[in-house]
């Protein structure tokens, strides 16, 4: 038997809560806040909730969250590996849950204290205790130890061989720099900054500056996943999940995939991308504006060409043509991004790609949106997903 | 007089099955490479089984050191101790077909370049211990 998830199920609540420097309280009670918000949003209760899923990197188990926020017997529950790259898998989870009938309403979460706890932009220096401490061992001896100077080795690579990168890299910093200015949320709401600002901005990695990385920030972010068929009688439209792709392609090392024939691209997306849009049937063209995890700004070009939007070395006049503007082709990040918004590893892209499709963004384009896409991170083994309203 | 702290080191790589073997060899003052034995692919980073053809046995041979920048960065921020700043790190396809991550030394950071010849030098740390870095072919292209 086969058996398409297209269309079997849908967000139907979502939420964050405040993104700060400095939460002053824990990360169990940072996933709480936005777990009980986002069922609240979706006009459930807790006690309708069966299924919890997170990353792996998540500090706060879900039998915590379930008993401090009141929900009861969990019938499916899951965490996927890899940071940020676990963010649409999360709604790969939970759609796979509620499609199979071995959960009815699936809450995916994440929240951390991101600042004021564990920093990424520490890297894997200190006590390294995990499994793959080996495979992190080739790189610390040299220094080359955290998530910018990875990235930037992948960047290096594309500048070689696309051009304009350096422009295009600021016009993504930029545009959402722009979208968080109108974003009362945004940890840079009302602070724009200029192209001599960008330049003189403290150099990081070469060719990163401090603007094209994102932030560290605390708080948490939830959306909640229930079978389209009663998604049709909660609060909002039904966001549909029309296809959720998950892929970590051949030869593939958490970050450091260095030792591809061409590293200058991200074929983990480009699989992902072709799972996605075979189980809905779109294309590119039915795709009206997207959310595009942005660690860092490159990272949202290389995305843009494994979904499809334009070709192969082709995103940096892709996005300096206007694209990712609020009248642009592909309105991009329209929170404001992990650069400007809040880092949550991408589950707050997963609550702005839900707005955009229920029309809420606080920036909501001026044309209709019938279809987003939001992705995970990259790097690592990755995935995204096609949100869009019922047809 | 008091005696001076000791100049910082590097972060060492945790020793295992997987691993331990090679920086043995650099101990030696040797880069290796590992080989299958079945199939004779090269690998790198070292790992238990053939990828080619699935075999667990595998030998090493010795690298000759010299290789091309397939790409590079250069580091600022942050700084750990017992690294020099800016700290150039080059991805190098070495002339048998492996790739090696490590760090270009002799060299100033706006002079690396995508596809420089460089060559290997062994490192030692203040607290003696060994690693692969490379510098600019002091032969002349290649």
């Amino acid at each position: 038997m086969t058996i398409n998830i297209s269309g079997e199920a849908a967000i139907v609540g979502v939420a964050n809560t405040e993104f700060s420097k400095n939460s002053g309280v824990s990360e169990l009670e940072l996933a709480s806040v936005a777990v009980r918000d986002a069922i609240a949003d979706a006009g459930l209760k807790p006690s309708d909730v069966d299924g919890m899923t997170t990353f792996t990197l998540d500090n706060t188990d879900e039998i915590e969250i379930a008993r401090a926020v009141g929900i009861g017997d969990l019938t499916f529950y899951s965490r996927i590996p890899h940071g940020g790259g676990a963010a649409t898998g999360l709604i790969h989870q939970a759609v796979m849950a509620v499609a199979s009938e071995m959960a009815e309403v699936v809450v995916c979460y994440r929240a951390l204290n991101g600042r004021s706890g564990h920093r990424y932009s520490s890297g894997v220096s200190g006590t390294l205790l995990t499994a793959d401490a080996i495979h992190w061992g080739w790189y610390t001896p040299y220094g080359l130890m955290t998530p910018a100077s990875w990235v930037a080795m992948y960047t290096q690579r594309y500048m070689h061989l696309a051009k304009d990168v350096q422009d295009a890299m600021f016009e993504v910093a930029h545009i959402q720099r722009e979208y968080a200015v109108t974003n009362p949320a945004a940890f840079f709401y009302e602070k724009p900054f200029t192209r001599a600002e960008y330049d003189a901005s403290r150099a990081i990695v070469s060719p990163f500056r401090m603007l094209d990385c994102c932030m560290e920030t605390d708080g948490g972010s939830a959306v909640v996943v229930t079978t389209a068929e009663r998604a049709k009688d909660l609060k909002h439209p039904a966001v549909i999940v029309k296809g959720v792709g998950q892929a970590a392609a051949a030869d593939m090392e958490s970050m450091t995939s260095f030792y591809r024939p061409e590293i200058a691209k991200i074929p983990s997306m480009d699989i992902a991308a072709k799972v996605a849009y075979q189980q809905s049937g779109l294309t590119p063209d039915d795709i009206d504006a997207a959310i595009i995890y942005d660690a860092f700004s490159p990272i949202v070009l290389w995305q843009l060409e494994s979904w499809g939007f334009c070709g192969e070395l082709e995103a940096p006049q892709f996005v300096l043509d206007g694209a990712l503007r609020p009248d642009g082709r592909l309105p991009t990040n329209t929170h404001g991004g992990q650069l400007s918004e809040g880092y949550i590893h991408g589950v707050n892209g997963i609550v702005e790609a839900a707005r955009l499709v229920r029309g809420t963004s606080v920036n909501q384009p001026a044309k209709d949106i019938k279809n987003v896409l939001v992705t995970s991170g990259v790097g690592v083994p990755t995935g995204g997903a096609l949100l869009g309203l019922a047809d | 007089m008091s005696e001076q702290a000791p100049a910082p080191s590097r972060i060492k790589p945790p020793m295992g099955h997987d691993n331990a073997w090679w920086w043995e060899q650099a101990a030696a003052g040797k880069l290796v490479i590992q080989r299958c034995s079945q199939c004779q692919a090269l690998r790198h980073p070292p790992r238990p089984m053939c990828n080619k053809c699935q075999s667990l046995e595998w030998d090493f041979i010795d690298a000759s050191g010299t290789g091309t920048v397939c790409s590079f960065t250069v580091l600022h921020h942050p700084q750990f101790p017992g690294y020099d700043y800016p700290l150039v790190i080059v991805l190098v396809d070495l002339a048998e077909g492996t790739r090696y991550t490590s760090q270009l030394i002799d060299c100033d950071p706006d002079d690396v370049d995508f596809g420089m010849a460089v060559e290997m030098v062994m490192h030692i740390d203040p607290d003696g211990f060994k690693l692969p870095m490379f510098r600019p072919s002091q032969a002349g292209g290649s």
